[in-house]
């Protein structure tokens, strides 16, 4: 150890930390390691992973910059922040596509090893942003990561490339000490990840105590910063992404069924962790199925759903469109079935790794024919694992598809999660046909439950109930195929009662003050931003009133009553107004859209100068 | 299949109470009642079988049957038949396909089904035109072919199904003719029987859009020097040539030479077999092209899930290795 002298510990509330790198430093492994030891200290957080869709983009280049954002704070908080306080960049690159988010006194850590003539050439600049003044606002911490690392393993038997991507260790370990982080955990996840690597291992633990020891040692560093544990009720709490909540929510759902979980799948960014995350748990009887193509994936799905499982498929916007058909064929054969959709900036190929919401009326409306599904959207990460329980249990209970809509932020975003009782989560009853429903002792597949209009699931092997079903028109109660005109009129509209008629519970408002004249309405993950611009708005004394929407078909009963009582209505959304279209369709009302797509979600400053923009204009 | 005793089950019993609705004169009239006669041979009751299809005038099949049906979508019935074969394997999956349906729009599903083996047995009903749609030229019609579509011919090159199959490694592979009875049911038993996909192409004559397509191997008289009958085990014979391999050792037909035996465990002797003859039909081999055993995707898939099946702990899963309390 060597000799110290103590430093000075300054409290903080809260703090955003932002990592960028190459995409091949390990920026995402380091910001998810600095996130569990965050977690692990008590902090609430929200994560922001932020990366370009090419696996290994031209080295040093803008284009290649992979960027972890880290919020963690002593209270409750909705967003992964906005201008990071500190920044970690592993070269001029990551230093440059960061700058503009940084407030000034931010302080900034850099790689000076990286800052060569040849790295500062591949973004354009002829002077190092260290030299000419570019950084004077900012508290800059110049380190040597990468020499420092290459000399702190030189008795290892490593080359010096495998010592030098050991970097984002050292740089993990010097921020643990920064924010007084136990550095246990992170051991233990590396003697994991690299157990069969004994060198590697021992290389990556002795970069992490070096970087740590680097922050004790130097001068350079006077303060260390504390975040106290955030007051959380009681209970057992982990770190969890969206896609994990996602797949624990469907395994959950399915054991709560009483039946197996079947994954059709085509792998496609950001949904594929989900296959990758069900693959694991076969022991749960979970099956999963890594088809042909998108449309393979659906098929197999409603194969499965119609043999009794509980089917599932998962994608992306390009996927879903691929879906749509099988989609049909679901609620025309009136089977159960979970479609996840986590959305990526579109049309087309789009924006593969970044955010978006704009795939509300592809999900309503993308098929040929009145083709009504159920949809709804998690609003935050750990909310996926409820949203997903919710989709199963409605795809059930009313034998329907139901679409239920993620998107990047939240697939990749982490945040701790209140770990949930499983004997609390109610049972989802598949109610199987076992005997005929007609008065002669025939079966009639198509005659439905007075209460939700759907109809029996019998599967095969059941015996008396075999029956046949299909996508053509059927006739009501027989399912035989019809072509008689108000045999069709019928059966569209029992189809849309069935969907129209689904128990969700009311939206709920939050209007502390009682007398808001504003109403701020979302939907999926825009609940964190607006959320927090809607707490900055009622600090400085403005009266807004919130609500979020689960259900998006159908959507609560009390939805046409809660936007009548408000003056104005705002719609922020990652569309160009989709869900507000939808809210002055149907409800008459002046829903006004504040809207942007850029890739990444909204701020929460950003929603607190709309929110009192429009506050200004209502007054 | 089970080894449960035979039910006494009649053809009767797998007919539904819907009324067939194909042109009068289809082909496909004489392949449902080969199949209606053929299934109480399973020894299954109807509620254990399932009969999936696409679209087209086939795919109405699993209407005409008192088993399980699923009328699907275009092209699709293998992946649907794959998720229900896996999850399912106390049923007897089928697949009822044709020609536009298994190898236009749903080509890749089904090259997919037959590589992985998943057990199902696909019935493709080739008669070389799109019916449902009104006689546009199929992916099996022979080039030249003068359709609504084409009306200066066809230009593209048609697949041959056995060929195609035969080049995913289909573990089951067999041709059979919707006329001859006999051969048809012999056939279905030995697919029914195999353990894996099983694809069957059945030529069937489309008596509106495409009559006699294949009178070459189904008129009395003439068919006898066309068809060439393989039987394991047995010399391959076309009429009163045999088939023999040249100084190349290609496939050929002579009167003279030393008939090659017919081994369905060869995929080389397959695939050569099904070369002898394109979309002409001048040597045309019905029946068993290749027979193997192997590994089948869904006993593969279900053996790593009950492998593992256990009531496993979902607690620990959901509480992960790094939880913290707050009290």
């Amino acid at each position: 150890m060597a000799f110290t002298t103590p430093k000075k510990t300054v409290r903080l509330n809260r703090v955003i930390v932002r990592f960028a790198g190459d995409s091949g430093d390990g920026m995402q492994l380091t910001g998810d390691r600095f996130t569990w030891e965050s977690a692990a200290h008590g902090n609430d957080l929200s994560t922001l992973p932020d990366f370009p869709a090419e696996i290994r983009a031209p080295q040093g280049t803008m284009a290649g910059v992979s960027a972890f954002q880290l919020h963690f704070a002593d209270h409750d908080i909705v967003t992964p922040g906005d201008s990071p306080d500190v920044l970690v960049a592993m070269n001029p690159a990551a230093l440059m596509a960061s700058l503009h988010l940084l407030k000034p006194g931010a302080e900034i850590i850099v790689d000076t090893d990286e800052f060569t003539r040849r790295n500062l050439t591949k973004i354009g600049l002829a002077v190092s942003p260290l030299d000419d003044g570019t950084l004077s606002n900012y508290s800059v911490h110049p380190v040597g990561l990468t020499s420092l690392t290459v000399e702190a393993l030189s008795g290892f038997d490593l080359g010096k490339k495998d010592a030098e991507r050991a970097k984002n260790m050292f740089a993990l370990g010097l921020l643990s000490w920064l924010y007084h982080r136990d550095l246990d955990a992170t051991e233990h996840f590396l003697n994991e990840k690299f157990a069969r690597k004994p060198e590697i291992l021992k290389a990556n633990i002795a970069a992490l105590h070096a970087g740590f020891n680097y922050g004790d040692t130097t001068e350079d560093f006077v303060v260390r910063y504390e975040v106290a544990a955030a007051p959380m009720p009681p209970g057992t709490y982990r770190n969890i992404s969206g896609n994990l909540a996602l797949s624990y929510g469907l395994i959950a759902a399915a054991r709560r069924a009483g039946i197996g979980l079947f994954l059709g799948s085509y792998p496609i960014t950001p949904a594929s962790d989900i296959l990758h995350e069900l693959s694991k748990y076969k022991h749960f009887n979970v099956t999963t199925f890594q088809a042909e193509d998108e449309i393979a994936g659906i098929g197999a799905a409603l194969g499965a759903a119609y043999g009794g499982s509980l089917g599932v498929t998962t994608t992306s916007g390009p996927g879903l469109a691929l879906k749509s058909e099988t989609i049909g064929l679901a609620v025309a054969t009136e089977l159960p079935l979970v479609i996840v959709d986590v959305q990526r900036g579109g049309p087309s190929t789009g924006l593969p790794t970044k955010t978006e919401q704009a795939d509300l009326l592809q999900a309503l409306y993308g098929r040929n024919g009145e083709s009504p599904v159920a949809v709804i959207a998690p609003n935050s990460p750990a909310d996926c694992f409820d949203a997903a329980l919710e989709a199963a249990r409605i795809a059930i209970t009313y034998r329907t598809p139901v679409i239920l809509l993620s998107d990047g932020y939240l697939a990749n975003g982490q945040e701790p999660w209140a770990i949930p009782d499983l004997d609390q989560i109610p049972a989802i009853d598949p109610e199987f046909a076992t005997v005929a429903n007609g008065d002669d002792g025939t079966f009639l597949p198509f005659l439905r439950d007075a209460d939700t209009l759907a109809r029996p699931w019998a599967i095969p092997g059941t015996p008396g109930l075999a029956h046949r079903v299909g996508g053509i028109e059927k006739a009501d109660k027989t399912g035989n195929i019809s072509y008689d005109p108000d045999n069709h009129d019928l059966m569209v509209r029992l189809r849309q009662a069935k969907i129209d008629g689904i128990d969700v519970p009311d939206l709920e408002v939050d209007d502390p003050t009682g007398d808001a004249d504003l109403l701020v309405i979302g939907w999926g993950s825009t609940y964190g931003p607006i959320t927090a611009g809607v707490r900055r708005v009622r600090k400085s004394g403005g009266k807004v009133a919130q609500t979020h929407l689960r259900h998006l078909a159908p959507m609560p009963r009390n939805t046409g009553e809660v936007l009548k009582r408000y003056r104005r209505v705002l719609v922020p959304e990652m569309n160009l107004g989709q869900l507000a279209l939808l809210l002055r369709g149907k409800y008459l009302v002046d829903a006004v859209g504040f809207n942007q797509v850029r890739g990444l979600p909204f701020t929460a400053p950003q929603m607190e100068e709309v929110i009192e923009q429009m506050l200004q204009e209502t007054r | 299949m089970t080894d449960r005793p035979a039910l006494a089950l009649k053809a009767k019993d797998f007919k539904s109470d819907q009324e067939v609705r194909w042109c009068p004169g289809c082909g496909d009239y004489a392949i449902l009642a080969a199949v209606q006669s053929f299934l109480p041979e399973l020894g299954r009751s109807p509620e254990d079988i399932v009969f999936v299809s696409g679209i087209g005038c086939s795919s109405r099949f699993p209407y005409y049957l008192s088993t399980y049906g699923l009328h699907s979508i275009h092209g699709r019935a293998p992946a649907i038949a794959t998720g229900l074969a896996v999850t399912r394997p106390d049923l007897d999956v089928w697949v009822v396909t044709g020609d536009g349906d298994a190898l236009s729009i749903g080509g890749n599903h089904l090259i997919h089904a037959l590589r992985r083996n998943v057990n199902m047995t696909i019935l493709l009903f080739n008669n070389r035109i799109y019916g449902l749609t009104k006689g546009q030229y199929s992916p099996t019609s022979e080039p030249g072919k003068i359709t609504k579509s084409t009306p200066v011919g066809s230009i593209d090159r048609p697949f041959n199904p056995i060929s195609l199959a035969l080049g995913a490694e289909a573990t089951f592979v067999a041709r059979t003719i919707d006329s001859d009875r006999a051969h048809l049911i012999e056939v279905l038993r030995a697919a029914a029987q195999h353990d894996g996909t099983s694809l069957v192409e059945i030529y069937q004559n489309c008596n509106i859009f495409n009559d006699g397509a294949f009178n070459l191997v189904k008129e009395p008289g003439i068919r006898d020097e066309h068809v060439i009958r393989l039987r394991a085990g047995e010399p391959i014979m076309a009429g009163d040539r045999k088939v023999v391999r040249d100084a190349h050792g290609h496939l050929t037909l002579a009167t003279e030479g030393v008939a090659v035996i017919h081994d369905p465990n060869d995929l080389d002797l397959a695939f050569a077999l099904s070369r002898l003859s394109g979309s002409e039909l001048d040597h045309t081999p019905i029946g068993i092209f290749r027979q193997v055993v192997a590994p089948t995707y869904d006993a593969g898939v279900r053996a790593q899930v009950d492998d593992l099946a256990t009531d496993a702990d979902l607690h620990a899963l959901l509480t992960g290795p790094d939880p913290w309390t707050v009290r």
